[in-house]
């Protein structure tokens, strides 16, 4: 092995790096916020009494986890462009994760969902509560908690997909590494130091999300025990 | 979708033979690494055990679109020349090995305890408990979980692209390149994958749900 | 004659809590013991000493010739000389009935396929199950899944057979079959250490009744104390008990 190791040329593009790690971080929690909103939208639709709208859901489900999340970037890209709407990389990367991890979350959801014991349902129906306040109140909330852990391993899963989005030049850090490493030709040290970048990048989103439970979940908070 | 012709089909349909092998490669590498990966964590010294639970958050805390530059540029540092499928196929087993390899560990100790004691009361040795009473009832809680995780090996071979490796993926880009009709092509190329993974998927659940009624 | 089983003053502690507290007695060959007692006497855990699934802390246990409290005791060989039935049978769900007799035959005796399953076809009438050779465990009944057990640790002919609370797990109805497999194997004069709640069984078919209590040997005799008890405890666990 005559190969000698060079870290500080990679290293010396390190505003690049951090603008990069950045990006992804922004990306990450934007799809994570709203693929949440649809992936409990898909999940509400899937365990309620309107058919065709659980046979749709189903279908959108079945779709983007049984397909690449590199094809879905594509499509999703060059769709919208050929639509006439010129959207930038960062938004096309954007709607193509809430897509995707939507689906996922969906089924994660719907699962807490399921596991909500009909007596909690019964007695809330007889307290008079409409289907919605049902859900709201009694069903969503609990079922969230439950399934939290599962959805926040999704959410870190996402961020490390969203690597994928520097094949349609969203300039996220692995975009910037391919960037630097044909730049430096220091191609094994450049991704070695943003293999560490996105451990220390997977802590700080674990870090988010707990913050997150611990100021949604109060019942956590208080007593620390699952539910 | 007259700008599509037969040879262009020709193109994608060998993408997708190339799909499946590098799957099957990194099914087949990911799988024997995957073995030992379980076994050194269920059965291990105390050091073998931390060094796996090192070794899976490290590899499952790494974007594969890190994982594959770091293979195809690294091994020519160690002075090897691989080809774009070698280093496919290398960093998508060790991938694989990681997760495959926590699935695994999950079954073997889901095996009730009971079980080994049993088999140890008779005299069986070590070797021969593992081998006639642990591992075929893990193998047959492994089987519904290992059939699902497959779907996600197909879809990710879909990033050997990005270091040149000409599977489905990338047959789509080419031919793109020429006909510039990128929606089609790639829904096209989605329903390649689709027709792939949805068996598998059914599968997988089917075996899961004959698993758990034959357990109940 | 030295006895098959000789258990000295031996001790154990879980974390805190104190589970066997210098318990002695000794199995002369042939003889069927009982160790009856309430819950958390510490009865199965002596008995699970005897084949080294626990360890004491302190004592010493000699089986069949071999030391089991020694460090560089031979864990397999005593394994060959002692046979195990649990409460839970622990059948392989995996194997045929006959596969799970023939299982340990086959790979630690290295005997040949066909003499295996001959073996295992003897022990399967011993049990009174022949016709159920070809059967999984999940389609037996529990007390036909017990007899099974007794019968895969029979092939082993092991000079010593203990039975941990074997039928609390079955219905009254099934209890009696098993009973009965283990009475014969008595008459047989298979050596056997009961840990068991069955006390007309005891009463019947044991030499020797030990009675534990918070982990201590509280009366030790024939079968006769548990009509004549020495000591309050065992006094009330006999009146309770029927």
């Amino acid at each position: 092995m005559n190969y000698t190791f060079d870290f500080s040329a990679p290293l010396a593009y390190w505003p690049d790096l951090l603008a990069g790690a950045w990006t992804t971080l922004t990306l990450s929690l934007a799809s994570t916020f709203f693929g949440f909103l649809l992936g409990v939208f898909c999940a509400l639709a899937n365990t309620g009494n309107t058919r065709w709208l659980a046979r749709l859901a189903g279908v959108y489900i079945e779709v983007v986890r049984n397909t690449p999340l590199l094809v879905q970037v594509f499509i999703v890209y060059f769709g919208l462009s050929s639509m006439g709407l010129q959207v930038g990389a960062f938004t096309a990367a954007t709607v193509a994760l809430v897509v995707n991890v939507g689906a996922y979350t969906s089924e994660i959801v719907r699962a807490g969902i399921e596991s909500i014991p009909k007596s909690q349902l019964e007695a809330a129906e007889c307290t008079g509560l409409s289907r919605w306040q049902m859900l709201r109140h009694v069903v969503l909330p609990p079922a969230i908690e439950r399934v939290f852990p599962a959805v926040s391993s999704q959410y870190v899963l996402l961020m490390l997909a969203s690597s994928i989005c520097s094949q349609i030049s969203a300039e996220e850090l692995t975009a910037v590494a391919n960037r630097i490493q044909s730049d430096t030709f220091r191609s094994v040290e450049t991704y070695l130091i943003v293999a560490v970048a996105y451990l220390a990048m997977s802590l700080v989103m674990r870090g988010v999300l707990w913050a997150v439970a611990m100021i949604a979940f109060p019942r956590r908070r208080r007593l620390g025990t699952p539910l | 979708m007259g700008f599509l012709n037969a040879a262009h089909f020709q193109f994608l349909f060998n993408g997708l033979l190339w799909t499946v092998g590098l799957s099957l490669l990194a099914f087949a590498g990911g799988g024997l690494l995957g073995f030992a990966v379980a076994l050194g964590s269920s059965y291990g010294p105390r050091w073998s055990r931390m060094a796996v639970s090192v070794y899976i958050k490290l590899i499952q805390g790494t974007p594969l679109l890190v994982l594959l530059p770091l293979a195809y540029f690294g091994l020519p540092s160690l002075g090897l020349n691989v080809a774009p499928l070698t280093a496919a196929a290398l960093a998508l087993s060790i991938y694989v090995s990681a997760y495959l390899g926590e699935i695994w560990r999950g079954c073997i100790e889901s095996v009730p305890r009971t079980q080994a004691e049993a088999a140890e009361c008779l005299a069986l040795r070590w070797h021969q408990r593992v081998w006639n009473v642990i591992l075929p009832q893990a193998v047959k809680i492994a089987t519904p979980p290992t059939v699902g995780f497959m779907v996600q090996i197909v879809k990710n071979t879909s990033l050997a692209s990005a270091i040149g490796f000409v599977e489905l993926a990338r047959a789509g880009q080419i031919i793109n390149n020429s006909t510039f009709e990128p929606f089609v092509i790639f829904l096209i190329v989605a329903a390649m994958y689709f027709a792939l993974c949805y068996p598998l998927s059914v599968l997988s659940r089917r075996l899961e749900r004959s698993f758990h009624v034959a357990h109940r | 004659m030295s006895p098959i089983v000789e258990i000295e003053n031996i001790s154990k502690c879980f974390g805190t809590t104190r589970v066997l507290e210098g318990v002695s007695f000794t199995v002369k060959k042939g003889s069927v013991v009982a160790i009856i007692g309430q819950s958390g006497s510490g009865k199965s855990t002596a008995l699970r000493c005897i084949d080294r699934l626990e360890t004491v802390d302190q004592g010493r246990i000699r089986v069949c010739g071999h030391e089991v409290t020694a460090p560089g005791l031979d864990l397999h060989q005593l394994r060959r000389d002692v046979g195990i039935v649990f409460q839970s049978y622990n059948l392989f769900p995996h194997l045929t009935v006959q596969e799970n007799i023939m299982l340990a035959p086959r790979l630690v005796q290295k005997m040949a396929k066909t003499a295996a399953r001959e073996r295992a076809l003897a022990v399967l009438n011993q049990v009174g199950l022949a016709e159920k050779a070809d059967c999984y465990p999940s389609q037996l009944s529990g007390g036909q899944q017990q007899r099974v057990a007794i019968a895969r640790s029979l092939a082993m002919q092991p000079q010593l057979m203990l039975f941990d609370e074997v039928t609390s797990a079955l219905d009254p109805q099934l209890t009696g079959e098993v009973l009965r497999v283990m009475e014969k194997l008595a008459a047989d004069g298979m050596t056997m250490i009961l840990v068991t709640h069955e006390m007309a069984f005891a009463r019947k078919v044991a030499n020797e009744v030990i009675f534990m209590h918070k982990g201590r040997v509280w009366e030790h005799g024939p079968a006769s104390i548990l009509d004549a008890p020495a000591t309050t405890e065992l006094r009330d666990f006999v009146g309770n008990g029927l």
